[in-house]
């Protein structure tokens, strides 16, 4: 990254409202994100950290409140046009296309112009080719990269849709429990993985384990029904008796 | 569930070489049948033509169409009427127009006197009409068993809209007795075995094509909209125009398929293209198998092949044997005959 853009802002969630008929998965919420950030959303279960994700992609429109990303309201953007402004996630479920190769997966992440009639051709664009390894290294399935994706363990889905959010391009990362049916040591390498994206990339990741979220040492938000209730380091908000009350104290 | 491993393993190196084989017999095929089995044939390949389509969409793309009956009846009546006024003698109107009390032929008939017209007809109508509805209602983000319903109105609503308009549409008993095309007496020796000839080189140009299509970028992007079309929408991609594609090439492949079954039963009508036969298309096609073009036109063939042996000996005996066949297809071999030769995934 170019400069000493400590702290130049990348998105804004500004008192953005959701209301599911009465019931308000986002209550007001706001927080921003700096580029090259790595921040960590935990919340109760119906915190609205999903909804947070679906409401920054596009999936659900906020009845108020703006999204700014880079300067540019994006919350009336079609999905799509979102995702080429650099906004990508992966959901919580793995996502993963399971009857495309694990190549044929990453190739669809990193193709750049998606338009349906540049689809009319076979193979990966050479200039998409490198991106595609590069990918498959980074979640170590270069030996896989021919099995269909839907043969994959647990773990290794959820490294394959880190990869294809990755292989986007996307400045901006959501990653909505990226740890969720991992055992530890399968839990540590994905966040070697996060951490290895280095400041290039601004990564919001969602998750309830809290060995997962130290091992990140980013700082924390937490989400309280659809409100903000507390931002921090993890000794911070651990510490906190608001936070230990509606979330820690919970799960301890 | 029955273990079909065993004649899976036996047939498995066969695999490749089934559309050869399949070519070959078509090839001599001419020289062996008489003019009325080769006509039958040349029938079923049309039909075959259409259940390509079927793989496309229903296999690839994971969008189930009860109603390409209708892009099937769009290219039929097309040369139909093509036939219709080529035969007629000049300022005469065909008969059953005369019967229903019309006068003059109806505005959107004239074109179709011109040959060209009507070949580009077959091929554009069909096309368009898939593209228009399907765009109708996949950008609504309407899919699944709601799509299935839609396309089995439209079926209906067709058939009864040519039924109910009799005075320019042959009504009930559709259009037939034709004699000749672009010129050609459909009676004259060598006639048949020439449209046996396009019909197959049509078919092995579709067959071809879609291969293509499937292996390329575009059937990666189908087949990923099939199993996750949110995942594929969240990674950039609108699958809205691929879907619409895709159907649209289905409409016109049943469009051709219409018209040259067309030309070889020397008939189209309702009974051929509503929401029974729609239905039955889909079978053919899963019988065969939907992910596999070959095992496509497989189904079709047989599945009619076994149709005109059935029903011409026990006439009712046909629909619940293929109700039966298409139980079991479902059940046992949710891929069909071509699953068979699809080695041993699970």
């Amino acid at each position: 990254m170019s400069g000493s853009a400590v702290s130049e802002l990348l998105l804004s969630v500004d008192g953005v409202t959701v209301d599911y008929s009465g019931f308000k998965a986002l209550d007001g919420f706001s927080m921003t994100l700096n580029r090259g950030e790595t921040r960590v959303v935990i919340g109760p279960n119906g915190a609205g950290k999903s909804t947070l994700c679906d409401t920054i992609i596009g999936r659900v429109r906020p009845s108020a409140g703006r999204i700014v990303f880079k300067g540019e309201e994006i919350q009336n953007l079609p999905e799509q046009a979102i995702v080429g402004r650099g906004i990508c996630r992966k959901f919580q479920a793995p996502g993963v296309l399971p009857s495309l190769s694990v190549r044929d997966n990453l190739a669809l992440a990193a193709r750049r112009d998606r338009r349906w009639w540049k689809s009319l051709g076979t193979g990966i664009p050479v200039e998409e080719r490198a991106a595609v390894e590069e990918a498959l290294e980074a979640v170590a399935l270069t030996h896989r990269a021919d099995v269909e994706a839907g043969t994959l363990a647990h773990g290794e889905k959820q490294w394959l849709e880190i990869a294809m959010v990755m292989a986007t391009g996307a400045e901006l990362l959501l990653l909505d429990e990226p740890t969720a049916g991992m055992g530890p040591a399968e839990t540590s390498r994905t966040a070697q993985l996060i951490l290895g994206l280095g400041d290039s990339r601004t990564v919001l990741v969602i998750d309830h384990d809290m060995s997962f979220v130290e091992q990140l040492a980013a700082p924390v938000t937490v989400m309280h029904q659809g409100k903000f209730l507390k931002q921090g380091s993890v000794a911070e908000v651990r510490a906190d008796p608001q936070v230990a009350a509606v979330y820690l104290g919970h799960t301890a | 569930m029955p273990d079909f491993s065993a004649l899976t393993a036996r047939f498995a190196p066969v695999k490749p070489l089934l559309p050869w084989l399949l070519l070959a017999l078509a090839l001599v095929a001419p020289f062996a049948l008489s003019s009325y089995d080769l006509n039958l044939l040349a029938r079923f390949m049309a039909m075959g033509i259409l259940a390509l389509g079927l793989v496309l969409i229903w296999g690839h793309g994971g969008i189930l169409s009860l109603g390409q009956g209708v892009f099937f009846g769009l290219g039929g009546y097309a040369i139909a009427i093509h036939m219709k006024l080529a035969d007629l003698p000049d300022g005469e109107i065909p008969d059953f127009m005369v019967w229903s009390g019309r006068e003059s032929l109806p505005i959107w008939w004239e074109p179709f006197t011109s040959p060209l017209f009507t070949l580009a007809a077959i091929v554009i109508i069909p096309t368009l009409a898939g593209a228009l509805f399907s765009w109708a209602v996949f950008h609504r983000r309407v899919g699944g068993t709601y799509f299935a319903l839609i396309t089995q109105a439209l079926s209906l609503a067709f058939a009864t809209l040519i039924i109910s308009r009799q005075d320019v549409t042959g009504g009930f008993n559709g259009l037939t007795d034709f004699y000749s095309i672009f010129g050609v007496g459909l009676a004259s020796p060598g006639t048949g075995s020439a449209l046996y000839w396009v019909t197959l080189a049509v078919l092995c140009v579709a067959f071809i094509a879609l291969r293509w299509l499937l292996a390329s970028r575009f059937g990666i992007l189908l087949r990923a909209s099939r199993d996750g079309e949110n995942r594929v929408r969240f990674l950039g991609y609108n699958p809205t125009p691929f879907k619409v594609a895709a159907f649209a090439i289905a409409a016109m492949l049943a469009g051709v398929g219409g018209a040259l079954f067309t030309l070889h039963a020397g008939v189209v009508s309702p009974a051929l293209i509503g929401v029974v036969p729609s239905i039955e298309m889909v079978v053919w096609v899963a019988i065969g198998g939907r992910y596999s073009l070959a095992g496509a036109i497989v189904g079709a063939l047989l599945v009619n092949l076994a149709r005109d042996a059935v029903s011409s000996a026990f006439p009712e005996l046909w629909l619940y044997l293929m109700g039966a066949l298409f139980i079991f297809v479902v059940t046992l071999l949710p891929r069909g005959l071509a699953g068979l030769a699809k080695g041993k995934a699970a």
